[in-house]
């Protein structure tokens, strides 16, 4: 059988782990011992975890976070998320066809009392904000209790492999996100007033006040906190088009957590929806596991991401198509190819651009919601309550890090533990943090006639500085004040002694080195490159691109070396003619064959455009009853059951809330859908105290 | 807006819930000009949506029987009728008994209710192990059980009796809260709300939870006061209970309680708190899942696998008696009093919206008045229904 294992990453160590045996449908298959029951069936092609009762279509790994519902499994004759639930010895895994048996019981298990605990602090969620609130509890001596749904902390910083932006000082702008997140773990346990849960879920604040945790996995504990902090992150948008549910459509957060986390290939060629910061990651993060980024559709005429990171994705080799739109994801049983289309400047597709293109998987990353539901709930019911990083404000992580350190601080001072001014350049930080990018400039590239020039191909104002403090002479200027200002080389030609650490150390790959001091006529051009080694050697052949993604020449390969102190990212060498040198940016990595468009679209035809994926609704049916006047969100899902299903609208209200904006109607006119417990489905047995698990 | 062009209607009913939607369905059959008035933004926002779903004819009020009789007709040919899948589903109701105690209680009611002509039988513990499997076996003595009984989806059935009435010419009008009862010569002559004034001989109050606030518009104290209940309903599995289960021992902080499986294989689950918790309350409380989830997995071991999917907590506009207040209000000709069901709106709502109807036409059967009699809003409030 095809292993879909990630044998080899630039980044990612891959770990020894030890094998087990468990069984899909009566068949004997190899996981790792640590994985989840989804990562281990991935780990062997296998995308169709069971069919939906309703229609019968195809189910599989959407979300990978515990949110949705549609990776569910019989393992050992009980229904679970595999995306939750760790694959165990001898398991015996079974699709989901149709409703499961519940299983039979003979004997009233043993039942206790539900423990009740109080504590000063309660931090809902271990991502960079929950862990940064804790730390500073934790420094200032405070009782506080951090939960988190995961294995490991951390959030979604463990899936970001690449050198973070922000401030050096401030948030460990310049270190990997899983670094960061093993640093802030390390930092947070040694403090002893914090105790921490993994695997541990908040289910629902109640109006006296307690919060009701399923505590690692199977316990049901009640938590009476003086103070809630909400750090729960935030939930992916979704997008209807045809197809949309078919396996082999993910989240851009299902697709880093098997890439980045489980070290698995969900794909072999990959289409992604999306021109945020997170879609051109991912773009980024599946080309250094070696997986085709076919291309990338964004609907605005630019792409809304940094634009460092879309540049390094178009010098890698993968087309952006802005002003596009996905149109259908088609195949019968999984993702066999997507079809696109322009769309005009009311974002509606214009006929006759369709265009498709062969891939097997489509990541769809549409933005950000907050989680926040419990923050809302804490404060209806008069619980004081914080709420930090995304739960509050869609932003960067590093901003998240920074805004759990001020929450941190502040509840430590409204429970009169804490003393500490907070410095009011701590909220000036945090809103530069959180800034949107700004104005892009032309790119100027300096002419390098004699000596050496570092190029910074980094035009758009974004707050990140690592740079200013990566060159040895203090060369590179960016303002302390407000690291959003775009980089300068305040030296000239002959101050640089291109020790090259700026080019291995921006975390947008936007510096380059042009070194004429040995053949101005073809000097040599120092490129940052974060692919395996073994891909590029020396007197290969490459091509070099621009900024945009241009080719420029066909150039050997001097030298692939790694520079000391900075991690992992490798320099290549070139010898470039003089006229194109400073215009260097990257090396391309994708061959452009794989971005090949099929010679005829692909019309799909079927009207699959599902919006509640749990009761499989679709846009259709939704949008006649927004055109028949319903404007109750309440009334929607009594006539559709959208909503109604395992995620509790988590998905498709926004997608709904969409529809009616598509269809002009105002916000409000629209009555929300009631917001209920319990977060996440638990059964009987947990809520009833049963002591005797199997 | 002047005289002239102020809208006039037949009847104007207070609230689309279980009983005000089915009614305005009747009245509009019957060829009323009706107007329905809520303050949410759409049909059954309140009470109805927070039923479970239970409807049973094996009450220990004649009444109550009659009226749910009728019921269980309407909902479970109201498929085959007018279209709309309601979800019922025949599944019957049991109670089973695991003291003496509750033994007695059941067997004693089952006089009554044999005598109204129900279908209702004592079982024993293997003809009712026969019915519902997998409760548990332990001390199980038998209980009662009324296979014509069964359940429906609240949600769906106010949404079918709304388009059909909406097909008849009934009018709805959605967050149009009624701030003044109009009055002339001490009759009923119309409403007030923020939107405008509309006219009517007849206002029936079908408030729910909210009738007295709504009777206190016109001088009447109702005996109607909300309780709160918490329920919930889990994820579906393949179909392995029928009837509905009702366990009616008390147990420290709870009543009864009751649970069933619903068309679409979900478990949905209710218990009655005690003591009561009196109010407009409906946020969810923590005491809620362990207490009711402790108490079904001892009746029903094998429920401690399935997986609760959503909780919420809904009134019961109860009376001093547990019975409903039906009839005209005799201080204030015109208004007609259709409150106080107790939590058993839904299931009773379809027959009520009948009996409105012909109180409103004059068309009254003999019966009628029987049923009038026992839950006239002028009855002394005496006894304690038997089995609530």
């Amino acid at each position: 059988m095809t292993d879909f294992r990630i044998k080899q990453h630039p980044i990612l160590r891959i770990p020894e782990a030890d094998e087990i045996t468990f069984y899909w449908q009566g068949q004997e298959l190899v996981a790792q011992k640590g994985e989840t029951i989804a990562s281990a069936l991935f780990a062997h092609g296998i995308r169709v975890f069971g069919h939906h009762p309703r229609d019968h279509s195809p189910q599989g790994l959407f979300c990978a976070n515990g949110q949705c519902s549609q990776c569910m499994v019989l393992a050992n004759g009980k229904p679970l998320k595999s995306c939750m639930e760790l694959v165990e010895q001898n398991m015996h895994v079974a699709p989901m066809e149709g409703l499961p048996e519940l299983p039979r019981v003979d004997q009233v298990p043993g039942m206790k009392p539900v423990q009740e605990i109080e504590v000063p602090v309660l931090i809902i969620g271990g991502g960079p904000s929950g862990l940064s609130a804790g730390i500073e509890l934790g420094k200032r001596g405070v009782r506080a209790l951090l939960v988190d749904d995961k294995h490991r902390l951390g959030g979604k910083l463990v899936l970001q492999t690449h050198r973070f932006f922000g401030s050096t000082n401030a948030v460990y702008a310049g270190t990997r996100g899983i670094d960061i997140a093993t640093r802030l773990e390390e930092d947070l346990r040694q403090y002893s007033s914090v105790d921490i849960w993994t695997r541990s879920t908040c289910l629902a604040v109640f109006s006296d006040q307690k919060v009701g945790i399923l505590k690692q996995g199977d316990e049901y504990v009640l938590v009476k906190p003086q103070i809630l902090l909400v750090a729960s992150g935030a939930r992916e948008k979704f997008l209807a088009f045809k197809g949309n549910t078919l396996p082999g459509v993910f989240g851009a957060g299902a697709f880093q957590t098997l890439v980045n986390r489980d070290l698995v290939k969900p794909a072999e060629k990959l289409f992604i929806v999306g021109g945020g910061n997170v879609g051109l990651i991912a773009g980024y993060h599946a080309l250094q596991a070696g997986i085709g980024v076919v291309g990338l559709a964004e609907a605005l005429p630019e792409c809304g991401g940094y634009k460092v990171h879309k540049d390094k994705l178009t010098r890698m080799g993968v087309p952006i198509y802005t002003s596009h739109t996905v149109l259908s994801a088609n195949g019968r049983d999984k993702v066999g190819s997507i079809t696109i289309a322009k769309v005009d400047s009311n974002f509606k597709p214009i006929p006759g651009t369709e265009k498709s293109f062969e891939c097997d998987s489509v990541l769809v990353a549409v933005g950000l919601d907050p989680v926040n539901e419990f923050y809302l709930k804490a404060i209806d019911f008069g619980l004081t309550a914080f709420v930090a990083g995304d739960a509050e404000e869609i932003a960067e992580a590093s901003a998240a890090i920074f805004s759990g350190k001020i929450r941190g601080v502040e509840i430590a001072r409204a429970l009169g533990l804490a003393t500490d001014e907070i410095p009011r350049s701590w909220y000036r930080t945090s809103e530069i943090l959180k800034s949107r990018p700004g104005r892009t400039v032309s790119e100027e590239l300096p002419e390098v006639t004699a000596g050496v020039l570092p190029i910074i191909h980094c035009t758009q104002e974004i707050p990140c500085n690592p740079c200013s403090s990566l060159c040895p002479h203090g060369l590179i200027y960016v303002d302390t004040k407000d690291i959003r200002q775009i980089p300068s080389f305040l030296g000239n030609s002959y101050c640089c002694e291109a020790c090259e650490r700026c080019v291995a150390g921006c975390p947008g790959l936007a510096i380059t080195l042009v070194d004429s001091r040995g053949n101005p006529t073809m000097p040599i051009v120092s490129i940052p490159y974060e692919f395996t080694r073994e891909e590029i050697r020396k007197s290969d052949m490459v091509t070099v691109l621009d900024t945009e993604g241009t080719a420029l020449a066909e150039l050997e390969v001097l030298s692939v070396h790694a520079i000391s102190n900075i991690d992992r990212t490798l320099v290549v060498q070139v010898q470039a003619p003089h006229e194109i040198a400073n215009r260097i940016a990257g090396i391309r990595v994708q061959e452009p064959a794989v971005t090949q468009p099929l010679d005829q679209y692909i019309d799909h035809i079927a009207d699959d455009m599902i919006v509640c994926r749990c009761e499989r609704v679709t846009a259709g049916e939704l949008r006649e009853l927004i055109q028949r006047g319903y404007r109750d969100m309440n009334e929607i899902k009594i006539v559709t059951r959208a909503g109604m299903g395992a995620c509790g609208s988590k998905t498709c209200n926004a997608i709904i809330h969409r529809l009616f904006k598509e269809e002009g109607i105002a916000n409000e006119e629209i009555t929300e859908g009631t917001k209920r417990p319990v977060f996440v489905e638990v059964a009987l047995g947990t809520f009833a105290g049963e002591t005797e698990q199997e | 807006m002047t005289a002239t062009n102020i809208p006039h209607y037949d009847a104007i009913i207070i609230g689309s819930g279980s009983t005000g939607t089915p009614a305005a369905f009747s009245m509009a059959q019957a060829g009323l000009k009706v107007l329905v008035l809520d303050q949410c933004s759409s049909v059954g926002q309140e009470s109805n949506k927070k039923a479970i779903g239970g409807i049973r004819a094996t009450h220990s009020d004649p009444a109550k029987i009659r009226l749910c009789l009728r019921s269980i007709e309407i909902f479970s040919t109201w498929k085959e009728t007018y279209g709309d899948d309601i979800e019922w589903y025949k599944g019957g109701y049991a109670f089973p008994a695991y003291r003496e105690r509750e033994e007695k209680i059941l067997k004693d009611l089952l006089v009554t209710q044999k005598s109204y002509g129900l279908n209702i039988d004592w079982l024993n513990k293997d003809q009712m192990l026969a019915v519902a499997p997998d409760l548990n076996t332990e001390n199980l003595l038998g209980g009662t059980f009324s296979p014509e009984d069964g359940s429906a989806s609240p949600l769906l059935a106010a949404h079918a009796f709304f388009r059909q009435a909406l097909k008849r010419g009934a009018e709805f009008r959605f967050n149009e809260p009624v701030e003044e009862i109009l009055l002339r010569g001490g009759r009923i002559a119309g409403v007030r709300t923020r939107h405008g004034t509309y006219c009517a001989d007849v206002v029936v109050n079908a408030a729910g939870a909210w009738a007295n606030p709504i009777g206190k518009m016109v001088g009447l104290d109702l005996p109607v006061r909300p309780d709160s209940h918490e329920a919930a309903i889990t994820e579906p599995v393949a179909h392995f209970l029928d009837p509905m289960i009702v366990d009616i021992r008390p147990a420290p902080g709870s009543a009864n309680y009751y649970f069933y499986q619903h068309l679409t294989g979900q478990i949905i689950f209710c218990i009655t708190p005690s003591p009561n918790k009196w109010g407009f309350d409906e946020r969810e409380t923590s005491e809620f899942l362990p207490m009711v989830s402790q108490r079904m997995i001892e009746i029903m071991p094998r429920l401690k696998n399935i997986r609760v999917r959503r909780t919420w907590r809904g009134l019961y506009p109860m009376t001093p008696d547990g019975a409903p207040l039906i009839g005209w209000a005799n201080e204030v000709p015109g208004f007609l009093l259709a409150a106080g069901l107790c939590g058993q709106g839904f299931m009773m709502g379809p027959s009520i919206g009948e009996l409105l109807t012909r109180m409103v036409t004059g068309q009254m059967v003999p019966e009628d008045q029987e049923t009038l009699a026992i839950v006239s809003p002028y009855r002394k409030f005496a006894g304690q229904e038997k089995l609530q």
